[in-house]
């Protein structure tokens, strides 16, 4: 279905993605990107044109989400953690 | 060059780590981010103690916020619609709740956490069944609330039974059964240990007590939302579940009441009658809307996680244990939740480790008993010899855990075992060799307990200092001058 299309869900998850990088919380951040990636990749072989439907309609809530949950985290923000400093980076 | 390099790495941080610029915000976000960066000097450390508490998840956050903000009214209040769309939040909580496990809605009690959960349990159906029934049994690694609850039981005429485990932590069915009697009225035990991990056989106890018509109550706080639990398969006739256990917020939990067959319980709370009648006072609808969206969550995201979890656990222990030697894992190997490790580094005292991971929030046993003295008893009824108790740390995974803070606690762990290790074995000649005391005073009162004399690095000349210690200060004093030693200081609480 055109509704669904390989572009849309391109699209979709590029800016899920996008969105995602503005968690200033590390566990957040990286969480998200990380399910993210492997619920698509997950689901990437899927045929059936009202799953991929519904799937979509989900990543779209999620996205909402995700935005909502960004702002406020900006908003609120603190220090970053050990990890994420440049002199730790030996680690990363 | 360093300082080049520095800076840009800040600038880079204002950005977030992936280089996408930050969202534009309003003037006084702006500022209160810039404030945030940079300035001050204290990076948070790692978070490690998913066994404390979890944070919560921006779903349930998100999900939380309008009864919050907007939709405040009163789940009780009949008459209008903000009492009607907080009640149907309400129920559409417990409706998630239940489904996690297995159980109908209408089974669902809402508390203000396990804690509550476990009192109403067990006191709630001890009380309500003591005309026949007198007796109840638990295990010796139960959480503080289960045995406490328990010891004032048997101050109001209860017999209790604390079963012991194995070295393993796990329980013997065969001792579980020759335990129940013709008046056992509840069994209580624990599905994940929340400081070892070990996961007690669940179906084969609610196999047992069902066969013998005994209730069986399991604190499923660290269980509920990380492994599959279904409270018909397992047999369970009570639960307790933990908000902030799984992701979900503060404050708030849940008992699971089995219908059929009925269990009856006295409520501890009276008032006007909420939750049928086992627990009045006003639900707190955005922290029961928490509750469920996390139970919805966990539902979704358990087999994504326990995999996720399993495979940083093992890189962790694995790491850990090939690099240096003498390390125990406490608990089970195999019935065991991998987010939980309990490790034990010979030689190394506990807190001298957890003190010196001061960039990795870790912990060396329960949040209740951390306070206290005395090590933790969960270790001693494995059979953890003292010193190998007082040298543990809990490592926790949760979802949130990354690669690169698993990474970063093993490589700091390593590196400040090795050099406690190192600072622990003087050249000979230098310091008195380490005393311990407890066989000493073993003769002398013919108790056991925890008491281990070190010559620490910081007391030079023989002088010794004396922790955890359970003996009158004289008796001490004058045992310590017999093995050539001055008693120095008696430090009560554990250093900060």
């Amino acid at each position: 279905m055109a509704a669904s299309s390989r572009a849309q869900v391109l699209r979709l998850y590029r800016a899920l993605l996008r969105e995602s990088q503005g968690f200033t919380a590390y566990g957040y951040r990286t969480y998200a990107i990380r399910r993210i990636r492997d619920a698509f990749r997950e689901n990437k072989h899927l045929k059936d044109s009202e799953e991929i439907q519904t799937l979509v309609n989900k990543a779209r809530t999620n996205l909402e989400i995700i935005h909502r949950q960004v702002t406020i985290g900006q908003l609120y923000s603190t220090q970053k953690l050990v990890i994420e400093s440049p002199e730790n980076t030996e680690i990363i | 060059m360093l300082l080049l390099l520095r800076r840009v790495a800040t600038l880079r941080g204002a950005r977030g780590l992936a280089g996408a610029p930050a969202r534009r915000l309003s003037g006084a976000a702006r500022r209160h981010e810039k404030k945030g960066l940079g300035e001050e000097s204290t990076l948070r450390p790692l978070y490690m103690d998913v066994q404390a508490t979890t944070p919560l998840d921006p779903r349930v956050l998100d999900s939380m916020l309008p009864y919050l903000m907007h939709y405040y009214g009163n789940p009780h209040s009949r008459t209008h619609a903000y009492g009607w769309e907080s009640e149907s939040a309400m129920e559409r909580a417990r409706q998630q709740v239940a489904s996690l496990i297995g159980a109908d809605p209408r089974e669902i009690i809402f508390t203000s956490g396990a804690t509550e959960s476990n009192n109403l349990a067990i006191k709630g159906v001890a009380r309500f069944y003591k005309s026949r029934k007198k007796h109840i049994i638990t295990t010796q690694t139960e959480h503080k609330c289960v045995l406490d609850s328990c010891r004032y039981l048997e101050a109001e005429g209860f017999r209790v039974t604390y079963l012991p485990v194995k070295r393993n932590g796990l329980i013997d069915l065969k001792e579980l059964e020759d335990a129940l009697q013709p008046d056992t009225s509840l069994v209580s035990i624990m599905t994940v240990n929340n400081e070892i991990g070990v996961k007690q056989p669940i179906s084969d106890i609610g196999q047992i007590c069902s066969s013998r018509k005994v209730f069986f109550h399991t604190d499923a706080a660290q269980a509920v939302g990380k492994i599959p639990m279904d409270v018909n398969d397992m047999k369970i006739d009570l639960m307790s579940i933990s908000g902030h256990k799984i992701y979900g917020p503060k404050g708030v939990g849940a008992i699971y009441i089995r219908r059929r067959p009925r269990v009856r319980l006295e409520p501890l709370q009276s008032g006007g009658g909420q939750e049928r009648g086992m627990r009045s006072g006003t639900v707190p609808t955005p922290l029961a809307v928490g509750l469920g969206a996390a139970c919805e969550v966990s539902q979704q995201e358990m087999e994504y996680d326990y995999k996720r979890i399993s495979v940083l656990a093992d890189r962790l222990i694995t790491k850990i244990m090939t690099e240096i030697p003498d390390v125990v894992m406490n608990g089970d190997p195999e019935h065991h939740y991998p987010g939980c490790i309990n490790l034990s580094f010979a030689y190394v005292e506990g807190e001298s480790l957890l003190m010196a991971l001061k960039d990795v929030a870790l912990s060396s046993g329960s949040a209740c008993t951390s306070a206290s003295l005395e090590p933790s008893y969960v270790l001693r009824a494995i059979g953890t010899d003292e010193d190998l108790a007082h040298s543990s740390i809990r490592f926790g995974i949760g979802r949130f855990t990354t690669e690169e803070e698993v990474d970063y606690t093993v490589q700091k762990c390593i590196q400040h075992v090795k050099r406690l290790r190192e600072m622990r074995f003087e050249p000979p000649g230098q310091q008195n060799p380490p005393l311990t005391l407890a066989t000493t005073s073993s003769q002398v009162t013919g108790s056991t307990y925890g008491t281990i004399i070190e010559n620490t690095p910081w007391n030079p000349g023989g002088r010794v200092l004396i922790r955890y210690c359970l003996l009158p200060r004289q008796l001490l004093n004058y045992l310590a001058l017999q093995r050539g030693y001055m008693l120095r200081s008696v430090r009560r609480h554990p250093p900060r």
